[in-house]
This record gives C-alpha cells, structure tokens and sequence, in this order.
C-alpha cells in the first residue's frame, strides 16, 4: 500500500511545518491562542477537534449496523453545538479566562469546586485520549504494516511537536489542516458510491434517492434486503423510545459540558465570535454527519448485495480464480473481501461447507446461520475500492483517519497540560507563579501527557474503560460539568455550596451506574434491570437533572453568593462590560 | 457594578435574550426530540423522497435545523446588541 505511506508521510510533514510556524510565545497564546482566531478558522478547527477516529471511521458503520438506532449519535453530537452557542459559549468567551476549571473555580469562589472540575475534566479527557492513541497504533499496524507500539511512538512524536511548541495556537492551526485531509478523504468516496447507487452525485440527496435503475427508493431497497435476510428492519430499533430520548439527550448536553470542546471558544476575540463559531463549526461537523448516515445505508446495502451468496475466493490467487468463477457462471466474492480480509476487518467462517458466503440476521429465513463477520470500520474503508476509485483514494481514507485521531487527540492534550500546569499549579498550589515559569510547566504537562496518553494508548486493551468512552466521557461531562456551567451563568443566586453538592451528585452516581453495567458485575444485565429503562449512555441526563435539582435546593438553603460574583455573572451576560471583580477576579484577571 | 455606561439597560437586554434563547430552544426541541423521536412514528406515515419523514429528520433534518438554528442566533443577537447599544 505505497499510497497510503505516501499520504501518511506527506500529511505529517505538513502538521510538523505548520507546527514549526505557530509557536507559543506566552501562556495566552499557549492556553487560548492569544484569543485571536478566527471564528470560521476556529469553527473549523473546532470540527477537527470534534470528529474523532471513530467519528471518522467507525461512526457510519455503526449507524449502518444500527439502522434508525444511530440516529441517536447524530442528533447528539450536533445538538450539543446549539446548547454550546445558546447557553455556554459566548458568555464563557466573555468571562475571559483560559480553561473550565477557571470559570468553575472563580465563579463558585472556591478551590474546591476547582478541583473537582479538574478532576471532571482529567477523567473525561484520559478516557478520550487512550482511545485516540490505541486508534492511532491500529492504524498504523494495520495499514502500514508497522508495529502496534511504534505506531503509537510516532503518533505521539508527531502531537508532541505541535501540541508542546505551539500550545492551543500549533494544535488550532495543525487542526484546520487535518480538518481539510479528513473531510476530502470522507466525502470524496462517498460522493462516487452515491453516484453508482443511485445516481445522484450529492451523497445527501442520494440518501433519500431512487436506486438507479429500479423503481424503488434507496431506503425502502435496504429495507427489503435486510429483512429479506433475517435483520430488523433499517429504519427501526429494538431500543425504547424513552431510553433513544434519554441517550440523544446525554450526547448533546454531553457534547456541550466537554471541556476540550469549550475551550475551543475561548480562542476568538469576542462574544459575538464565539456564537458565529459555533455556527461555523456545526456547518462543518454537518458535512460529515448528514453524509456518514448516507455512506452507512448505501454500504450497508452494497456490502450485503455484493457479498451474499456469492462463491468465496481467497487473496492469494484471487485474480486467476475469479475468472475461473466467472466463465462457469457463478458470480465471486468481490476483490475488495479478499484484499481486507488480511486486516482481519472482515472474516468468513464456511460453516454449511457450501463455499459460498451468507449473510444472515438473526431471525434467519432459510435457517442457514451468518457466516460473514465484517466489522464496522470496514464501511469506510472499503468504501473507495467498492466505488472502484484509483487506489491514492484508498491511501487518503487511512490519512485522513489518522488526521481525525490525531486532531481530537491534540485538542484533549491541551485540556490535560492546561488542567495541571494553569488549574493545579498556577491556581490553586503555587498561587505567585510568573508567566514564563507556567508556560515551562505547561510545555512540561503538554509532553508528560502525551507520553501518559501514549502509554495508556497502548495498555488500553487492559483497561476495559477506554472502550466506554462514549458512556464515560459524555455521561460524565453532562452530569457533573454541564449543570453548574449553565447554572452559574443563568441563575446568580447560583453558590459555592450548590455548585459542589451539583457537581458531586452529577459525577458520583453517573460513574458509578456506568461501572456496575459496563465493567462490574452488571455487566450481563439486560434492558429490565437498568434504572427506569435508561441505559449507561443515557444515564447522564437523568443525573444532570439530578444535579440540578441538588445544586438549586442546596443553594438556596446555604448564603447567597458574594455581591462580587454577582456583579462577574451580571458583567458575563451583556457583552462588553466585563471589568475585574474583587474575589472573583483576585487570583487571575481577566483577559480582554 | 461595571462601570457600564448609562444607557444600557443591561437588565432588559438579559430578558430579550432570554427570550430568544427560549424561543430558540423550543424549535431545537421540536426538531429533535419532537420530530427524530416522540413523534417519529406519526411523521413516518409521510415521506420525503422514499424516506420515512420521522426517519428522515432523525438523521438529516434535525441537524440542518441546528445549523440554521445557530446563524439566526448570531444575527437576531446582533439586533438585539444594537438595540440596547451593547458593544458586542
């Protein structure tokens, strides 16, 4: 696969080269880029930081396995952005300091309520990153026959140079970079496989097109040909609709409470930025997520209908053995089945003895049991050989995978350093700390937690958590930080009390509930013996109503909130009247 | 207080985006929630180009909304910001 090495190398130069040109030359410009981004660059190094590796790789897969099901992933992980430039966003930008921790901290008056944002923000960060990194090493072992390990050292090499010179502003100018890889290398092949399937060139007007050719709709075809094979049908799921309520909501409020993601707004100059941003964001987040679930059908239904029933031929002598095939009329296994089943991405196990390969669900019509594995991932790669493209395509979807894990993993690195060197270190342990001294400690952090996120990379087989980083990480995120952000902006009676109590109450049941049912001895639980129905991925939003609820009863029952800190939320509310308010702002000023 | 200038009336502009935010909400709930899951199965009985409409916006509609969502915020706040003669 020289092309894919090709690619691989090139776009890695391009990272280090920008790296090389955006150094950090404060801690301003190493936290938040000296607050002068763009808001279109920012959006869409935003996008960058968002879609991870398994938003690039796995995510149409899933939704392809998932049918109506995955809805729940796609509304989730857009709707945040609306909460994020309605309720969050600009009124952070406005508070004018560097990371969560700083608004938990200073708005609650407490290095308590600091340190626990801190760990919030550790625990989800750490959960996210390991798995980035182990995508990272997969790729790397998988497509250019490197080592697992030394695939994750170069990974790591390469983050360290941006993310440790440049601080947030190499990590932002590298992410537009990757941004641009992994958008050309999603929708390129997806734009080919609309086209042969229904012959629309437009991947999201495919999606709701006639197949080519045959009087019936692309869905209603899918429809047919899954339950023709014994699978539910597309467009349903076999989840409650009160547990997809409560998963597409934990997503989103998620979404909005993760800090690797917040503080990507407070890179631009102003407010009123901040929300343009956000809007500039979603529009490129959206060009990957109105096409994933486009790419997802039309996979399903090519890999279903060019794999079933046909006669299997293995790689080694695929060529001459297909031909052979062909002239007596029975159809092969297509070339593309052959050349990933060395991945070990697809797999065929000829149970019946009958050399062909069926596709079956589980409600089975002829009896016959499933005899080909294909995992998600393969939905996306395999997209460009089954659209027949020139195989530099094929090298630029591995490219453009690791440009997704590596940007998502870059803007996580910024939240582990900033959460010790700035949140530990200058404000809460070594109060009289210089400038110049914590960018020292912050390059430190950058590189100790990319070492950290390597290794944890690397162990994250063994540690069974990583893989639940959908339920930790967002759970988490909108049961612990989630409410007292809001609530510390829209309710100034909002105090410390409350805002620990919330913040407690949100991440002590959430974790505990996601560790009993996905790692503890509920592992083997079904859907009846889940708290109201709700499964792990959901559960966050039953907590965050929980914090809530904690967080506005212990308030009230505790003093108000200094006239300080009341006067900071009044200023945070209306753009432009920001000034410095005694306790509020005694152990940091703001930044304009 | 800030040393805002007088005539801001910081108090009504917080109420005029509160407001909106509310109004905006709602819709980013109608789309969502209303259409991609409470009432997917009423919408499926209609379709768009083959797709089931619920179905549909579950996983298309809903984030176009968002995405229009977020640009009339930015330009109905930029009002809002000139009315009350806040900065911005």
């Amino acid at each position: 696969m020289d092309w894919t090495l090709f690619w691989v190398f090139t776009t890695f130069a391009l990272y280090i080269g920008i790296a090389v040109w955006a150094r950090a030359g404060s801690t301003n410009d190493f936290y938040v880029a000296g607050h002068g981004v763009h808001p279109v660059v920012n959006g869409m190094a935003t996008a960058a930081d968002w879609m991870s590796a398994a938003s690039f790789l796995s995510m149409a897969g899933l939704i392809a396995g998932l049918g109506y099901g995955g809805s729940v992933y796609l509304m989730g992980w857009t709707g945040g952005y609306v909460l994020l430039a309605l309720l969050l966003a600009p009124f952070l930008r406005e508070f004018g300091k560097f990371t969560v921790p700083d608004f938990v901290g200073d708005r609650y008056y407490s290095d308590t309520a600091r340190v626990v944002a801190v760990i919030c923000a550790l625990f989800v960060s750490f959960t996210y990153i390991a798995g980035q990194m182990s995508g990272v090493g997969l790729a790397f072992s998988r497509f250019l026959g490197v080592d697992f390990n030394t695939g994750i050292f170069v990974g790591m090499g390469i983050v360290f140079f941006y993310a440790v010179l440049g601080g947030m502003k190499g990590v932002t100018y590298t992410q537009v970079a990757q941004y641009c890889v992994l958008i050309f290398a999603y929708t390129v092949p997806a734009i080919f496989i609309s086209l042969m399937l229904t012959g629309n060139p437009v991947p999201q007007l495919g999606f709701i097109s006639e197949v080519k050719g045959e009087g019936i709709s692309m869905l209603q075809k899918l429809n047919e040909t899954v339950t023709g094979l014994g699978f539910a049908e597309y467009t349903s799921t076999n989840k409650t609709v009160f547990d997809v309520f409560c998963i597409t909501a934990a997503l989103m409020f998620g979404t909005a409470g993760l800090p690797h993601v917040i503080v990507r707004f407070f890179t631009v100059p102003r407010a009123a930025d901040a929300r343009l941003s956000a809007g500039w964001a979603l529009v490129f987040i959206a060009l990957l997520y109105t096409v994933a679930p486009a790419v997802g059908a039309f996979a399903r239904l090519n890999v279903t209908s060019s794999v079933n029933e046909t006669t299997y031929v293995p790689a080694a002598s695929y060529e001459a053995d297909a031909a052979t095939l062909i002239a007596q009329g029975t159809v092969p296994s297509p070339a593309w089945f052959a050349n990933w089943e060395k991945t070990g991405l697809v797999a065929f196990d000829d149970l019946n003895n009958d050399g062909r390969m069926q596709i079956r669900g589980p409600a089975s019509p002829d009896g016959l049991s499933n005899e080909v594995t294909i995992n998600n991932d393969i939905y996306v790669l395999a997209n460009p050989e089954i659209a027949k493209l020139p195989d530099w395509v094929i090298g630029l979807v591995v490219a453009g995978g690791l440009a997704a894990a590596l940007s998502t993993a870059a803007g996580l690195l910024m939240v582990i350093s900033s959460a010790i060197s700035h949140d530990l270190c200058r404000r809460t342990f070594f109060k009289g700390m210089t400038d110049k001294a914590e960018l020292r400690v912050a390059r430190g952090a950058a590189a100790g937690a990319v070492v950290a996120a390597g290794f944890m990379g690397i162990y994250s087989a063994k540690l069974a958590f990583v893989a639940q980083v959908v339920a930790f990480a967002f759970g988490l995120a909108a049961a612990s930080l989630f409410p007292v952000i809001l609530l510390g902006i829209f309710w100034k009676r909002m105090n410390r009390e409350g805002a620990i109590a919330a913040m407690l109450s949100g991440l002590i049941p959430t974790f505990a509930y996601i560790w009993h049912f996905k790692l503890g001895t509920g592992k083997a639980a079904t859907a009846a013996d889940w708290f109201l129905g709700v499964s792990p991925e959901g559960i966050g939003f039953v907590f965050m109503f929980v914090a809530l609820i904690v967080g506005i009863i212990v308030s009230l029952a505790t003093k108000p909130p200094p006239q300080d800190i009341q006067d900071l939320v009044e200023d945070i509310r209306v753009p432009g009247t920001r000034s410095s308010h005694g306790i509020a702002d005694a152990g940091m000023k703001p930044v304009a | 207080m800030a040393e805002q200038p007088p005539e801001i009336d910081g108090k009504a502009y917080w109420r005029a985006v509160l407001r909106l935010t509310l109004g905006l909400l709602a819709v980013w709930f109608a789309v969502s929630f209303g259409a991609g899951i409470l009432l997917r199965d009423w919408l499926d009985g209609l379709s768009i180009g083959g797709a089931p409409l619920g179905f549909w916006f579950a996983q298309q509609g809903s984030i176009y909304v968002f995405v229009a969502l977020i640009f009339y915020y930015c330009f109905a706040m930029r009002r809002l910001e000139r009315k009350f003669g806040v900065k911005g």
